[in-house]
């Protein structure tokens, strides 16, 4: 299966990458064309909106999902999906779902480390904002951990950092593609 | 609350993984892209990778060890050492580093701090803190700053550090135990995580270091034997540390 991952300037890209390629993926360029489309998430969401922009990414992405094509988002790549996010006094998202990302206020900011996601086990977050959204699919410790909307999922959570657990999270969202 | 950290620390010189005692005679312990793949097996929560020498001609030797690292890990991977401008955490980063660590340069300039938050996003900053009686060193340890450990925490926080990972100099390679006191004191004064750094020399040092801390920095207990990180998580689960289960 080909898997494009969206480059914007920010973000833990060669990440991404490795994982897809231990399950077997072929990496290419194509954003529109490819089986899956991932948007990581490393970085502050000016920046990586501007990247994304600038990228023609965020067309991509909308094309995508226009046409029911799949799209991962992961971590700040979720936060710039939903419509809207406090992050750098305020930001547009990419609207693919429905919601607003907000400041986590519990606990140590940024939430850094592993944690439950109900019922499936430890994965790793490290993050500073969260989802808000009524597409939420699993939670961990009252955070959105997943949500989907139409063709897109997106994770709070790290796949690519979570060790044999994340590599069984993103086979069977490769294998539910193919 | 994630669960408590267990972090493997590599510190490297010339290619290498070395270890000394209180920062001086370092010695020799392997190589470092099988050490990371050893503990990242043995179900290492993070890895943390330290160029203790860090000089300018070896920039290239580290980004490219850190390629060679990162490649075998699944798990978050944070380089420090010389890290200087935003430029230098970019290399790292796009050489597959999750986290760059932050150390002297900051202290001299506390805008890098600044600067690499929000172009990384705190997530990926940690500032490195060496302290010596409370009161934090430089450079490996070998220069006095005259700043107050908690203090340099708290205005590193205020500049988007998302992390503070605190050594204490008293307390390097002893295996005599965590400088509880210095780590509380720090982690009471920040809001964001705190890994508590040197000393570690059994079980129950590293529990008592995550009561104060969300995470302990490992490397003198274990390079002999990165096998020793599954005894230890399980003597923690004895010690009711909700340690992860991999």
């Amino acid at each position: 299966m080909n898997v494009a991952i969206c480059e914007y300037g920010a973000g833990n890209v060669r990440s991404v990458t490795l994982a897809f390629e231990r399950l077997g993926a072929r990496i290419v360029d194509d954003v529109r064309a490819a089986d899956l489309a991932v948007l990581p998430g490393v970085g502050a969401a000016r920046a990586a909106m501007d990247g994304l922009r600038a990228s023609g990414h965020d067309a991509a992405l909308r094309e995508r999902m226009a046409a029911g094509k799949p799209v991962l988002g992961i971590c700040l790549g979720l936060q710039l999906a939903l419509e809207h996010t406090e992050e750098d006094g305020g930001v547009e998202g990419l609207g693919l779902l429905p919601g607003r990302a907000h400041r986590l206020r519990e606990g140590r900011v940024p939430r850094m480390g592993w944690a439950d996601v109900e019922g499936r086990g430890a994965f790793y977050f490290a993050h500073s904002y969260a989802a808000d959204t009524p597409c939420a699919t699993a939670w961990s410790e009252g955070v959105v951990a997943e949500a989907r909307h139409g063709s897109f999922v997106g994770v709070q959570f790290h796949p690519e950092k979570s060790g044999a657990a994340g590599a069984r999270f993103l086979e069977a969202e490769c294998l539910s593609l193919a | 609350m994630p669960l408590p950290r267990l972090i493997p620390c590599l510190d490297v010189a010339g290619g290498r993984v070395v270890k000394g005692v209180k920062f001086q005679g370092l010695r020799d312990v392997g190589d470092p892209i099988e050490l990371g793949a050893a503990y990242s097996d043995a179900g290492a929560d993070e890895l943390v990778f330290l160029d203790v020498k860090a000089t300018v001609d070896e920039r290239q030797t580290l980004v490219e060890l850190v390629r060679g690292v990162a490649g075998r890990l699944a798990i978050p991977f944070t380089v420090g050492g010389g890290v200087r401008s935003v430029a230098d955490a970019d290399a790292l980063l796009e050489a597959g580093a999750d986290k760059v660590g932050v150390n002297s340069a900051a202290l001299a300039r506390p805008e890098l701090v600044t600067e690499l938050a929000s172009r990384l996003g705190s997530q990926a900053v940690v500032v490195a803190i060496d302290a010596e009686g409370g009161k934090v060193r430089s450079h490996a340890g070998t220069t006095a700053t005259g700043r107050d450990a908690a203090e340099w925490a708290r205005e590193a926080e205020a500049r988007g550090a998302g992390e503070i990972l605190l050594t204490s100099i008293d307390a390097d390679g002893t295996r005599a135990g965590y400088d509880l006191a210095l780590t509380a004191t720090v982690a009471d004064a920040v809001d964001v995580p705190v890994i508590a750094s040197g000393g570690a020399g059994n079980a129950r040092h590293v529990a008592d270091a995550l009561g104060v801390a969300q995470a302990a920095l490992l490397a003198s207990i274990l390079h002999e034997h990165p096998a020793r990180l599954v005894t230890l998580r399980t003597e923690l689960r004895d010690l009711g540390v909700n340690v992860r289960w991999s």
